[in-house]
């Protein structure tokens, strides 16, 4: 197979071979499966980070090789959450009233059990029956589908009426912007029907896997993790390698051209973000059963502005760049902000890392743009050209 | 000779600036025709007229035997109806390899999925060495266009447009940054285009343009001021006093 995509794009089989060994380590030394070197909430920083990586691989495809700077692609992050997280609450809270009812002397008809369930998971926000976009949340197979549904519909929706238009540079960019943040606003009101700021919540606990453990579950997240983002980098390598590569890259570096050679430019555009929106459901829908949680604090602006800055400090259009940016920023990012690391006391002032981060944060931007434009991952660059010349 | 493009009675203005005005032209197939006239005559807004890149106020433009309108057609409908244009500064995907600019030019279906699943198959990779060999960069393929000469980016764009198999070809100062010996290979290369296809030559060096030897339209403040021989248009005095300033 001197045509497969492991040979043309050499990135491929390394990061594969990467990605099987990470996953290996940390099945050694996880609490279930190995010596327990790692707690099972960092396990799942791990397998979440992993998700994190996935989106970054899909914004890169859009702004690294199509040009496009989405600002707004963690809502499709954050929608893929919210239609696995509707499946997970239903199902999860149903499993528990009907264990409450079982007791009871009659036992209770379908309907009832319905009500119960909808009362115990909306009466938070006031409300007692399932809102319509609740309809499927019994289904696994449907709120699977769906998980790639919505991002993808929206995105195409959106993507259609901004590409036609001819939106283009940072215009797109505030449109997109004011996309999350209007899908945020509207989920923060109570009666929209996902539980407003309350979000959904309890996502940890996989119905039907109540025996398992999460110190197991755990683990086998990071591995739905690392495969879901291994085959969407073996994927996105393959799009991006072939012609369809060459026409994306060329509309990021003159679109004019790419037109007049007859190429229907808005069609390229919104394939690969819709593409791109779906991978990230996809990436959201792994997420946040592992964080536990889901808000519309997720998809506020300033996460898909983040998004933007790990691919930048990876290194735009060469996928890796995206993962390590993903990865490194987002690991220091943990390490940072949840305490692990210590206050550092200068007698007169104490470093607060939660406090200092953001800043650290854009110190390292402005950094690696000044020293290594081509980001982390442009590092490799003058490796890779000394070996061979 | 069919008629293969016809433009008639078309005026465009800018901000209460006439660009062109009422301007009407026709190009058979095959035919060379080269169109000279100083800067700001119009030139280049009548390519963009005719790839659809600007929209006319009035007037129409007719395409083919069937006399199709090309005003409700968008650049990309127009290019793949097959009128190709190289523009004045070359334009080719300079972060890509020179293979890959002529891969992505060759005429094939033009879809996104047409495109992930294509493979350069050996008729494609004839065409490509075919073309290379022709533009003079055979042994340049592999190397990515940013790092070309001006001249030798020139070449690519017309080997792209080659590639595209375009029926007319808009080129527009083709000769810009070559040397004599490059010149006038480019002529001899869009005379011999010119046997088969429609080739409109946009140039303002007029050695560049004798050596074309093909009926030539003159342009001034958006309309034709004369056409024919250089000869005979050198001839006409209002063609002398553009140029020369009265």
């Amino acid at each position: 197979m001197g045509n497969s995509i492991f040979v043309r794009n050499r990135s491929v089989p390394v990061f594969i071979a990467v990605l099987a060994l990470v996953a290996l380590g940390v099945t050694f030394l996880s609490p279930a499966y190995g010596t327990g070197a790692l707690s099972v909430s960092f396990t799942k920083v791990l397998g979440m980070t992993l998700c994190l990586c996935l989106a970054a691989l899909a914004m890169d495809l859009v702004w690294g090789y199509c040009g496009i700077l989405s600002l707004g692609h963690f809502a499709f992050f954050g929608l893929g959450g919210y239609m696995i997280g509707m499946w997970l609450m239903t199902a999860r809270t149903e499993a528990v009233i009907r264990a409450n009812l079982a007791e009871s002397p009659i036992p209770p008809t379908e309907a009832e059990v319905s009500q119960a369930t909808a009362l115990q998971i909306f009466s938070v926000v006031g409300a007692e029956d399932w809102p319509w976009m609740w309809a499927v949340s019994d289904s696994l197979f449907l709120s699977l589908l769906l998980v790639v549904l919505v991002p993808g519909v929206l995105a195409l929706v959106f993507g259609w009426l901004a590409f036609r238009s001819r939106v283009t540079g940072v215009y797109l960019s505030i449109l997109t912007q004011a996309m999350t943040l209007a899908l945020s606003l509207y989920l923060f009101q109570n009666d929209t029907g996902l539980r407003g700021n309350n979000g959904l919540s309890g996502l940890q606990n996989i119905p039907g896997a109540e025996a398992i453990g999460q110190d197991r579950l755990s683990v086998w997240f990071f591995w739905a993790s690392a495969l879901a983002l291994g085959l969407g980098y073996v994927g996105a390598a393959w799009l991006v390698s072939g012609k369809f590569g060459n026409i994306v890259r060329g509309i990021r570096d003159d679109e004019l051209r790419v037109r007049f050679l007859g190429y229907p430019v808005e069609v390229y555009k919104l394939v690969v973000f819709t593409l791109s929106a779906m991978i990230c459901g996809v990436a959201g829908a792994l997420y946040y059963p592992q964080a536990g949680i889901i808000n519309p604090d997720e998809i506020a602006p300033i996460a898909s502005i983040y998004l933007a800055v790990w691919v930048a400090i990876g290194g735009r259009g060469r996928l890796y760049g995206a993962v390590i940016g993903a990865a490194v920023v987002s690991l220091l990012s943990t390490f940072f902000t949840s305490g692990r690391a210590p206050d550092v006391d200068l007698g007169f002032y104490e470093i607060s890392w939660i406090d200092w981060w953001p800043v650290l944060l854009g110190l390292g931007f402005v950094l690696v743009t000044l020293f290594a434009p081509r980001g982390l991952a442009g590092l490799f660059d003058y490796v890779v050209r000394r070996q061979d010349p | 000779m069919s008629t293969l493009l016809e433009v008639n009675g078309v005026s465009v203005s800018f901000d209460g600036f006439k660009a062109i005005n009422n301007l009407s032209f026709t190009i058979g197939l095959p035919e060379m025709r080269a169109v000279i006239g100083p800067n700001g005559a119009g030139k280049t807004t009548f390519m963009d007229i005719v790839t659809g890149k600007t929209r006319p106020d009035v007037g129409t433009v007719r395409w083919g035997e069937m006399g199709h309108s090309l005003l409700s057609m968008s650049e990309a409908q127009i290019a793949r109806a097959g009128i190709g244009r190289k523009f004045q500064r070359p334009t080719v995907f300079e972060d890509q390899s020179v293979r890959d600019n002529l891969r992505v030019a060759l005429k094939k279906p033009r879809g996104p999925f047409s495109a992930m699943f294509d493979r350069v198959t050996v008729a494609d990779h004839g065409r490509i060495e075919e073309i290379a060999v022709e533009i003079g960069l055979s042994d340049h393929l592999g190397r990515k266009a940013g790092i070309l000469s001006h001249g030798q980016k020139q070449w690519l764009e017309i080997g792209m447009l080659l590639a595209q198999d375009p029926k007319l070809l808009l080129v527009d100062e083709p000769a810009a940054g070559m040397t004599t010996e490059e010149r006038n290979h480019t002529a001899d290369l869009l005379k011999r285009l010119a046997q088969s296809h429609a080739v409109v030559v946009v140039e303002h060096d007029m050695e560049f343009v004798r050596r074309l030897d093909c009926r030539v339209t003159v342009l001034h403040e958006g309309s034709v001021i004369a056409e024919g021989s250089l000869e005979h248009v050198m001839g006409i005095e209002r063609v002398i006093e553009v140029y020369l300033g009265r």
